[in-house]
């Protein structure tokens, strides 16, 4: 074989592999639209379940998943800023900043029923919560916070040294210069973070077990301190626990959470390029 | 005339290393000082110390005083958010925000609050006017500053730090980004704004310390070597150093 050969194979199975990339995410989207696309209709999303959730719709999930995502956006979202504030324009080398940092790195590595278990033990059970939403969302906010620190940790320290220089000179306090200057600029990658770590949030199941999840609740939630159903441990539940239950059932559900993420992800992915475009300075 | 900034007995140290050393120096008001020196001499530290951005720099300390109209702007019970509104700043490169050209003018009285007992609208004409930059922005005060020429973004910082009203302007090798003829025209503007306020310029540029400033200063190694009239130290330097470097055979 020779050298030229070599190149050529060599290019072909790296290409091979890149392309390999594509087609689980391809695979899985085309076949859950294909057996899941018939279940959709208006009354599987604005229906309750009925006859032990093999007829009707999936509202109460809907419902529920947007509900956590968007207590899981106010617990974590507040305290990720501030803590990337600290480390990004704050943070001296001591003590306090290296415990800081070990803590992301090591949330970012626990487990999801780890943090459901953590979830029961602190906020259902010895803050007497109940499984609530507020249990849930508690417990989901504090995963999603390592994600969403790291990426506005970077999309703060991205923003140009001058320019809090800049406010400085005029006169500005620090305070001042990352709330006017900082901050605003900083905001479009921060945005993508906390999507991120909400679309991920979305998604999970196994933290929702403990804390939150009804395995079937025929009515809506009435308060935080009410149970709920989620898209995900939905999905789990009449995938393995109900009999008799209808395939285009299990796969429409699986498709509306999907598109969840996916239109997350979406807005995530659009910000990111606007911002990219728009830093030419 | 009077002498606005006194330098006395002033050393600046990074961690142990002494970037300058016993200066002493006064700078007279409504006048235009420039401070030329080869890279690294210690005249953009020195600049930096008068409206203490050095602070910004961790590790830094510094020894001697420094009087801006008699009260030495190192003492502890100094605000030093006041001091930088007194002493503004234009910086090498143009930097304005990303943002409109009307928010850049207005984000200094803003943070200062000068918006809560004057006009915004008034502060930022007669900034972008004394900047001369007024007649050729006036028609999209709102459109991105970035979309502005180098020049002009250049001028336009200049507006920007007028607006605040200080009475002092540093500027730090303002025109190194730029084109002769927008450089000129920072030179002309320089001399009119000096009726105002007082300029402290640092310049790699010997014609421009020539052309554009009253009073030369030459820093080598952290020293001020000889600080006299602009025209005189050009013309009979006193120091042989001085004399090698502005005719180019040291730098």
């Amino acid at each position: 074989m020779t050298r030229q050969q070599a190149q050529k194979i060599a290019v072909s199975a790296i290409t091979a592999a890149a392309g390999l990339v594509v087609l689980p995410i391809v695979l899985v989207i085309v076949y859950i639209i294909v057996m899941g696309a018939g279940a959709i209709n208006w009354t599987f999303l604005t229906a309750l379940p009925s006859e032990g959730m093999t007829e009707g719709g999936i509202m109460p999930a809907i419902l529920g998943t947007v509900i956590l995502t968007f207590g899981t956006a106010i617990v974590s979202i507040p305290l990720a800023i501030g803590a990337a504030v600290y480390l990004a324009e704050y943070a001296q080398d001591n003590w306090l900043t290296r415990a800081v940092r070990l803590a992301i790195v090591n949330l970012a590595g626990i487990p999801s029923i780890v943090y459901g278990l953590f979830g029961l033990g602190a906020f259902v059970l010895f803050l007497k919560l109940g499984t609530s939403i507020i249990a849930g969302s508690l417990t989901l906010g504090i995963m999603t916070l390592p994600v969403v620190i790291s990426t506005s940790e970077e999309a703060i320290l991205a923003v140009p040294q001058r320019f809090r220089m800049v406010s400085l000179s005029l006169g500005a306090t620090k305070l001042q210069t990352i709330r006017h200057q900082v901050l605003p600029q900083a905001l479009p990658g921060i945005l993508t973070g906390m999507i991120l770590g909400l679309s991920r949030a979305a998604g999970e199941t196994a933290t929702l077990l403990f804390t939150v999840a009804a395995f079937y609740l025929p009515r809506l939630p009435q308060s935080l301190f009410d149970q709920t159903m989620a898209l995900p441990y939905h999905l789990y539940v009449i995938a393995t626990q109900v009999p008799n239950m209808p395939l285009t059932i299990q796969y429409g559900t699986a498709l509306i959470l999907l598109l969840i993420v996916l239109s997350l992800t979406l807005v995530a992915s659009v910000v990111r390029t606007r911002v990219r475009r728009r830093r030419e300075w | 005339m009077a002498d606005i900034i006194e330098v006395r007995n002033f050393t600046f140290f990074y961690g142990s290393f002494r970037a300058i050393r016993e200066l002493n120096l006064s700078i007279r008001a409504n006048q235009i000082t420039a401070l030329i020196g080869p890279s690294g001499c210690g005249k953009s530290t020195f600049l930096r110390s008068l409206n203490r951005m050095n602070d910004t720099i961790r590790g830094t300390h510094v020894q001697g005083e420094v009087l801006l109209d008699g009260q030495n702007i190192y003492a502890p019970e100094v605000d030093v958010t006041e001091l930088r509104q007194r002493v503004g700043m234009v910086f090498q490169r143009p930097n304005p925000f990303p943002q409109s050209i009307y928010d850049n003018v207005a984000f200094g009285p803003r943070v200062l609050g000068m918006d809560r007992t004057q006009n915004l609208e008034t502060i930022v004409r007669e900034s972008l006017e004394k900047a001369v930059l007024w007649d050729e922005v006036k028609d999209h005060l709102r459109t991105s500053a970035l979309d502005l020429s180098p020049g002009q973004q250049q001028r336009l910082c200049i507006a920007r730090t007028i607006a605040v009203r200080p009475e002092v302007i540093l500027m730090d090798e303002p025109c190194s980004a730029l084109d002769p003829v927008a450089t000129l025209r920072i030179e002309d503007l320089m001399r009119e704004l000096a009726r105002d306020y007082t300029i402290v310029i640092v310049t790699h540029n010997m014609q421009q310390a020539a052309r554009a400033s009253d009073w030369t200063g030459f820093f080598w190694l952290g020293e001020l070597v000889e600080f006299r009239e602009t025209a005189d130290l050009f013309s009979n330097p006193r120091e042989a150093l001085t004399e090698a470097y502005i005719s180019g055979r040291r730098g």
